[in-house]
């Protein structure tokens, strides 16, 4: 931890996290990037200077660029000028990095959440045997997959036979 | 050959397979048979973008110049690497499925043995690959069964799709020194030796799909790998680059 003649300067690395927590995702705002897993590590240099790293969530998602812009303006206006933000790819991002509490928020925003990931889930022909996925409104697992690609890339489209509601998973991955 | 330009040439081909194939499925968009396919197209086809960016800025770094859109944007046909299959055109939906369907298997198994491999670079992009072509693969093979298995149209225009792209399925597994240079290094997969799982995959969803395989003692093309393409790859190009060159350096 470093000290700063600007009292404007937060100096902990845990105060930076708890700043970039409250950047909500540009496409489901219902969670942080920080609980979305994007940003992997935040290093201050001196006292203006920070290097945060991210990480992709998929290779062409157009939110990372959103968010590296978002991380920016957040970051300057507690008081960095020098912000370098570094695009990693290893470990490559799981869904398995949301939290009990993150997966929560993304149900009641209205997302089913992903389960944990199987071998099964990342087999690319043939039976997938994983668990019916429940649906976030009424909880039914009569509920069947329409399409492995949705509003975005991270989320699958599926459909809700008990209440007749068409819902988003958000994909294991 | 230096192990540099090797590496170079390396990330220069699986980043033109899946800069020519994304692009090539972006042309869909808007044009999908029902909604949430071309939704489906358009989200492989930014996986794909993804991917491509990620290789051509590491095939920058390596080189110590420029960016990756300077490599998408400012090479002619004959210095792009990408095999001959992805360039081929559209077509219609069986074409475009077939077409995936057979770049997936190859990429599938290519970047599943990659992500084990020496340069941490690479293979943290084969690890992140890896995911999101195993959903690609998984979607076209679908596919593949509906339409084989589906209406006496869809059966044949699928079998005339698999019988035209046959002759393009050969090169996916080409290699010369730039493979050869990498391999002793672990640095790169051996391609020639993905074969027999590509066919295992190739053969399972044909039987499923009650399509037959076409023959392999046909004439194949090759030579995707050292710049040598199809006449479709210029108009492609002539088409993606336009902008970048007409206006050099615009911003919008």
């Amino acid at each position: 931890m470093k000290t700063s003649a600007n009292p404007h300067i937060h100096t902990s690395t845990q105060q930076i996290w708890n700043i970039l927590q409250t950047i909500p995702d540009p496409e489901v705002p219902a969670i942080s990037i920080v609980e979305l897993g994007v940003v992997r590590n935040v290093e201050i240099k001196d006292a203006d200077s920070i290097k945060v790293q991210i990480t992709p969530t998929y290779s062409g998602c157009p939110a990372l660029k959103t968010m590296e812009e978002d991380v920016k303006e957040k970051l300057r206006q507690h008081g960095f000028t020098n912000i370098e933000i570094e695009t990693i790819y290893k470990p490559a991002w799981t869904t398995d990095w949301l939290s009990e509490s993150t997966k929560q928020k993304l149900k009641d925003y209205g997302i089913a959440p992903p389960q944990k990931l199987t071998i099964e889930h990342l087999i690319p022909i043939g039976k997938k045997n994983v668990d019916p996925l429940a649906c976030p409104f009424c909880e039914s697992k009569n509920t069947a997959l329409t399409s492995q690609f949705g509003s975005t890339a991270c989320k699958a489209l599926y459909f809700c036979h008990n209440c007749h509601q068409p819902f988003e998973h958000f994909k294991c991955h | 050959m230096t192990e540099q330009d090797a590496l170079f040439e390396y990330c220069l081909r699986l980043g033109d397979n899946s800069l020519v194939l994304g692009h090539r499925l972006s042309e869909w968009c808007g044009h999908g048979p029902i909604l949430e396919e071309d939704i489906a197209l358009a989200n492989m086809s930014l996986d794909l973008i993804g991917q491509a960016r990620g290789f051509l800025g590491y095939a920058a770094k390596i080189k110590g110049e420029g960016s990756d859109d300077d490599l998408a944007f400012k090479r002619d046909a004959r210095q792009f690497r990408n095999c001959m299959l992805v360039e081929h055109p559209n077509g219609d939906f069986a074409m475009t499925m077939v077409r995936s369907f057979f770049y997936s298997a190859i990429a599938y198994l290519h970047f599943k043995n990659l992500a084990r491999t020496k340069d941490a670079t690479i293979s943290g992009l084969a690890e992140k690959s890896l995911k999101e072509v195993t959903y690609h693969l998984r979607h076209c093979s679908d596919w593949i069964i509906r339409l084989g298995d589906g209406t006496e149209e869809s059966h044949e225009r699928t079998q005339n799709a698999l019988e035209e792209l046959w002759n393009y399925t050969n090169e996916l597994f080409e290699t010369d020194e730039v493979d050869e240079t990498l391999i002793k290094q672990n640095l790169a997969i051996d391609l020639k030796l993905l074969r027999k799982e590509w066919d295992d995959i190739i053969n399972k969803v044909l039987e499923e799909a009650t399509l037959k395989r076409p023959d392999d003692s046909r004439f194949m093309s090759k030579g995707g790998i050292n710049g040598i393409h199809t006449e479709h790859l210029g108009f492609l190009l002539a088409e993606m680059q336009f902008l970048p060159r007409a206006y050099p350096d615009t911003k919008w």
